[in-house]
C-alpha cells in the first residue's frame, strides 16, 4: 500500500466551525506545496462539503459531529467529509464509493445549491458514499498548475 | 472569520461594503442585511466586495435571492470590486451571465 499520512479532525456540526476547517486544510495543503489557487479551491470544496453535512446531515439542529479526514500522499491530497461522528475505515469507504454524476441531486442544484457542483468543478475527483450517512471523498493532485484552469473541469464523470 | 456589513444610503443608491468571509456561518447575516434593501422600489443596491477574501456557494445563494428580489420589487443589484477568486466562482456557476458585475475585478480578469 502506498504510504501516506492521515490527519483526522472532528468538529461539531455547526456552521461556525467551517472556517476552522478551512484553516486546517489551508495549512495541510500549504505544507504539501499546493499553489495559492489550488489552496483556495480546496478551501471552497471542503467548505461546501461541510455546509452540506451541517444542513442536510443534521437539519441545522447543530447536534452531532462531522468527521474530516485528510489523506496526505506524495502526489495528492484526499479529503473525506463524513456527516457522522464515528471514525471511518479508509479501505471500507473506498470500496463502497461510486462516481458523482452531474445528474445527482439536480433538485438541490435548482434550488440554488451550487455546493456539489462547485466541489466537482474545483476538485480532480469526487466520490460519494451514502451507505452510512453521507461521506464525500474528494481528491486534488499536486502539479495541476500546468494544466491550467480548464484542467479543473476534467472531473469525475468519465 | 467573520463578515462586517456597512450600509450607507445616498439618494437612490444603497452602498453595501462587505469585509471578511462569506460562508454558511455569515451568509444568513448577509441575507438579512441585503434583502430588505432590494425591496425599496427604485433603489439600486451596490455591493462592494473589495474586502471579501473568501466566498462559497452560500454567498452565491444570497446574491441569487437578492437578484430574484430585485426583479420582484423593480430594484437593481450591482456587484463591484470583486476579487478574482470570488469572481471565478460566479464564472464557473454561470452567474456572470445573469448578474450585474462590475468588470473591474481585483487582480485582473481571466
Amino acid at each position: 500500500m502506498e504510504p501516506f499520512d492521515f490527519v483526522e479532525i472532528k468538529v461539531p456540526a455547526k456552521a461556525e466551525y467551517i472556517g476552522v476547517v478551512r484553516l486546517s486544510i489551508s495549512g495541510i495543503a500549504n505544507r504539501m506545496g499546493f499553489t495559492y489557487e489550488d489552496i483556495e479551491d480546496l478551501k471552497v470544496a471542503i467548505s461546501e462539503a461541510i455546509t452540506n453535512a451541517v444542513k442536510h446531515g443534521y437539519n441545522e439542529t447543530g447536534e452531532g459531529e462531522i468527521t474530516i479526514g485528510f489523506g496526505v500522499y506524495d502526489d495528492r491530497l484526499e479529503v473525506m467529509v463524513a456527516d457522522h461522528g464515528g471514525s471511518f475505515n479508509l479501505g471500507d469507504i473506498k470500496q463502497d464509493i461510486g462516481p458523482y454524476k452531474q445528474d445527482d441531486n439536480i433538485e438541490e442544484l435548482r434550488e440554488g445549491g451550487f455546493g456539489l457542483f462547485l466541489i466537482d468543478a474545483l476538485m480532480d475527483k469526487v466520490e460519494i458514499n451514502s451507505k452510512y450517512g453521507v461521506i464525500v471523498l474528494m481528491t486534488k493532485y499536486l502539479h495541476e498548475a500546468e494544466v491550467g484552469q480548464n484542467g479543473d473541469q476534467i472531473s469525475t464523470s468519465q | 472569520m467573520n463578515l462586517t456589513i456597512d450600509v450607507t444610503n445616498k439618494e437612490n443608491v444603497a452602498y453595501v461594503v462587505l469585509s471578511g468571509e462569506v460562508d454558511a456561518f455569515t451568509a444568513p447575516k448577509l441575507k438579512d442585511a441585503l434583502l430588505p434593501l432590494t425591496k425599496e422600489e427604485g433603489q439600486t443596491v451596490e455591493v462592494d466586495l473589495h474586502n471579501v477574501n473568501y466566498m462559497d456557494s452560500t454567498g452565491l445563494g444570497v446574491f441569487i435571492s437578492a437578484l430574484k428580489s430585485t426583479k420582484e420589487y423593480n430594484t437593481e443589484l450591482k456587484l463591484v470590486q470583486m476579487q478574482e477568486r470570488v469572481y471565478r466562482l460566479f464564472k464557473i456557476t454561470g452567474l456572470t451571465e445573469i448578474m450585474n458585475i462590475d468588470s473591474t475585478v481585483q487582480g485582473g480578469m481571466q
